[in-house]
């Protein structure tokens, strides 16, 4: 088979272009530890509180250590469960200092959920029968959304929290 | 075998009246398809509700339904018939079967349809579970998929019995590109044949109470990566053998092409983690590994540009053209038939980089699910895929209904071509713009918590209601060509324009024809990629699901 020698050259660039990048994105990933989201943990959607993580009063933002945080959610058809706050309401904002590392733990009870904090990389499917757990360091002070990006039935859209960043 | 001479014989009012019923569904669909589109771009510009109760979501289901599964699978089915018949011929009774296979799918596409048109369905077109539909929607499913495997075997089967009656030769490339296509699909198609078939109409019914979720998502997207490159072969059918022929050159190389579409199909199948890469419960690793192999089509796809280009050129360069970039003015830009796959080409550069953004493991985190992935498809599949169709059905359609692409009507097909580019690039650069700043995607209006955020968002979805609307007005301007090619245009002949081999040709090698070595590598890559995280994800199961219906509005 023959290929003309533009060909040749072009192709060569190519290949060549395309092994660097997945050397950079395989580094990336297995030496500097930036895999996505790919928690192996199970667990009975039907009795999610059976886990230690996602019983009612560990529910919502807890300081571990000094700029340390975790993040405990439960997902269902249309709501995040952020546990509750001093007053015993539903919180749904979550406040961290800017420049903490925040680990965020979540399964969902029925139906898969999406979980962004939107405009970060804190992006994850919340599927039914398994834990999704990401950890971030919150760089940018703001304000920003969580929103549930996939679909869940007709109250999608209503799916909503916020995480503030002071 | 003379291929002008061929290009220009109408096929027998029998066959030309198969390959036309795909058609007809094709543009019902673009119709309602498009319909549905511009109200879900109205409705998330926050400034129109919905009439009569209806459901976002239903028709964002019929949207993706229609477009993406009916629409093009019946456009690609009409038009690889066609290319089977114009180049290896069809039989009554091959014929017979493919009406089999079209009434098949079209009662399938009118169950699901329905279902989905009374609420039954508000599933979109990805279906996950637990979301469960009515059982009719899945059963319409599996018809489809199975009408079109008939199809699959009839291709076969007419390549089959041409090989028998030409020993030794070659195959003619088209007909090997549309036996490569279809192999694909119904190895693909399995994948979700099988979760069709085995998880969900049982559960829907009843008969089996739980669900594995992650097994059917993982059997959804192991036809869901293949289902794009199933959209997209046909439109490389038309620029490697069709659009030579309507710039007047030759083929650049037969080999070649032949090797791109066998690349394709090897690296099309064993990678669909690369749509599940923020999911839990999969081994990053093999997610990794799978994402290699989905980078693999770098190759085939910088084969087809260089290809492309280098018609273009020789081409130019034969007509006289000897200025460095002479050629290219020289393009024929007036005539529609080149004209809208060119910008389906252009598209493709914009479309395939944010492809490799995508599938690249880390920075799919920041668009994943977001409304930047369906500005993606919306320039590759809305734009390279279905200008490439159009532009195939200027002179298809006319070609089976035994009319001509007048004057006027190439005139409005450009313009068409141009309406189309105006309103996507609107429409998806405002798309990833939104992504880009986190606004998901499959939502209705929506201010969720309030916030600067939320309020960027807001003015990217009032342009991509302009943008939808302006392919709305190109949408109503295609079925107008489409009804004037098929019942008022002049009678006369249109050219089924396929191009021919130069006289110097290199002969092709024959092991690019070993239907065995190919097939086998296809399942071997399939087989190394899939099956030790298959088992996994089956031995790390969690309990199974069992169906939701009220999520969905459904009682």
């Amino acid at each position: 088979m023959h290929l003309h020698k533009y060909e040749k050259v072009w192709l060569t660039f190519g290949m060549a272009s395309l092994v660097i990048f997945l050397l950079v994105i395989g580094f990336a990933a297995f030496w500097k530890g930036t895999h996505p989201q790919s928690h192996l943990e199970t667990i009975d959607q039907n009795n999610v509180e059976a886990h230690d993580s996602f019983k009612p009063e560990n529910l919502g933002l807890t300081e571990v250590a000094d700029g340390k945080y975790k993040v405990n959610m439960v997902a269902s058809a249309f709501n995040y469960d952020f546990g509750v706050d001093k007053d015993e309401k539903p919180v749904k904002t979550i406040r961290v200092p800017q420049g903490s590392t925040v680990l965020f733990t979540i399964t969902s009870k029925d139906v898969v959920h999406g979980f962004q904090v939107a405009g970060t990389n804190v992006n994850m499917m919340v599927e039914p029968g398994h834990i999704s757990r990401y950890e971030a360091v919150m760089k940018n002070k703001g304000e920003f959304t969580i929103v549930c990006n996939e679909y869940c039935g007709i109250g999608h859209h209503q799916m909503f929290g916020k995480v503030e960043v002071y | 075998m003379d291929g002008t001479e061929n290009n220009l014989r109408l096929f027998p009012k029998k066959d030309a009246r198969l390959y036309m019923s795909f058609m007809y569904v094709t543009f019902v669909s673009l119709l309602v398809g498009g319909l549905m589109g511009l109200l879900q771009t109205f409705v998330r510009s926050g400034k129109f509700t919905l009439p009569f109760n209806i459901n976002y979501y239903t028709i964002l289901t019929v949207h993706g339904v229609i477009l993406g599964l009916v629409l093009t699978t019946f456009f690609i089915i009409g038009f690889q018939f066609a290319l089977m018949g114009k180049t290896v011929g069809i039989s009554d009774k091959q014929r017979n079967v493919g009406w089999i296979s079209f009434w098949m799918m079209l009662v399938g596409t009118v169950m699901a349809a329905v279902t989905i048109l009374v609420g039954q369905a508000n599933v979109l077109y990805t279906f996950y579970a637990p979301l469960a539909a009515h059982p009719a929607f899945y059963i319409g499913l599996a018809l489809v998929i199975v009408g079109s495997w008939i199809s699959a075997f009839t291709n076969f089967r007419q390549l089959y019995v041409w090989k028998k009656a030409h020993k030794g030769e070659k195959s003619p490339l088209l007909a090997f590109m549309v036996i490569i296509n279809m192999l694909m699909w119904v190895i693909a198609s399995l994948g979700v044949a099988v979760s069709v078939v085995i998880q969900f109409i049982p559960w829907s019914l009843g008969f089996t109470e739980t669900i594995n979720v992650l097994v059917s998502r993982t059997l959804f997207w192991y036809f869901g990566h293949p289902l794009v490159y199933f959209w997209l072969l046909p439109a490389y059918m038309a620029w490697y053998a069709i659009i030579p022929k309507i710039i007047g050159g030759k083929l650049f190389s037969d080999s070649l092409a032949r090797l791109a579409f066998i690349l394709l199909l090897l690296f099309s199948i064993p990678v669909g983690f690369h749509h599940q890469l923020t999911e839990p419960g999969i081994d990053p690793t093999w997610k990794f590994i799978q994402v290699v192999l989905t980078m693999m089509v770098v190759v085939p796809s910088l084969m087809t540009a260089f290809s492309i280009f280098a018609t273009f050129e020789i081409t130019g360069r034969k007509k006289g053209f000897s200025s460095l970039f002479g050629w290219f003015k020289k393009l024929p830009w007036g005539d529609v038939r080149f004209f809208a796959p060119f910008v389906g080409m252009v598209a493709f550069i914009p479309g395939g980089i944010g492809g490799i953004i995508n599938a690249s493991h880390q920075m799919n985190a920041l668009v994943h699910n977001t409304i930047w992935v369906t500005g993606h498809f919306h320039l590759t599949v809305a734009t390279t895929v279905i200008l490439t169709y159009f532009g195939i059905a200027y002179w298809l359609v006319p070609h089976l209904t035994g009319r001509r692409l007048t004057k006027q009507l190439n005139k409005l097909g450009i313009i068409q071509t141009i309406i189309w580019t105006v309103g996507m690039t609107i429409m998806s650069t405002a798309m990833h713009i939104q992504g880009l700043l986190g606004g998901p995607r499959r939502s209705a209006y929506s201010e969720y918590a309030g916030g600067t955020q939320v309020d960027t968002w807001i003015g990217y979805q009032l342009a991509q209601a302009i943008g939808g609307t302006i392919l709305f007005i190109g949408i109503l301007l295609m079925t107008y060509i489409f009804i004037k090619l098929t019942f008022f245009a002049p009678r006369g002949v249109e050219e089924f324009p396929i191009a021919a081999e130069d006289e110097d040709a290199q002969v092709t090698p024959k092991i690019l024809e070993n239907w065995y070595l190919w097939i086998g590598i296809t399942i071997a890559l399939i087989a190394f990629a899939y099956t030790i995280p298959m088992i996994d994800i089956i031995k790390h199961s969690p309990p199974g699901s069992i169906p939701f219906k009220w999520p969905i509005g459904r009682m």
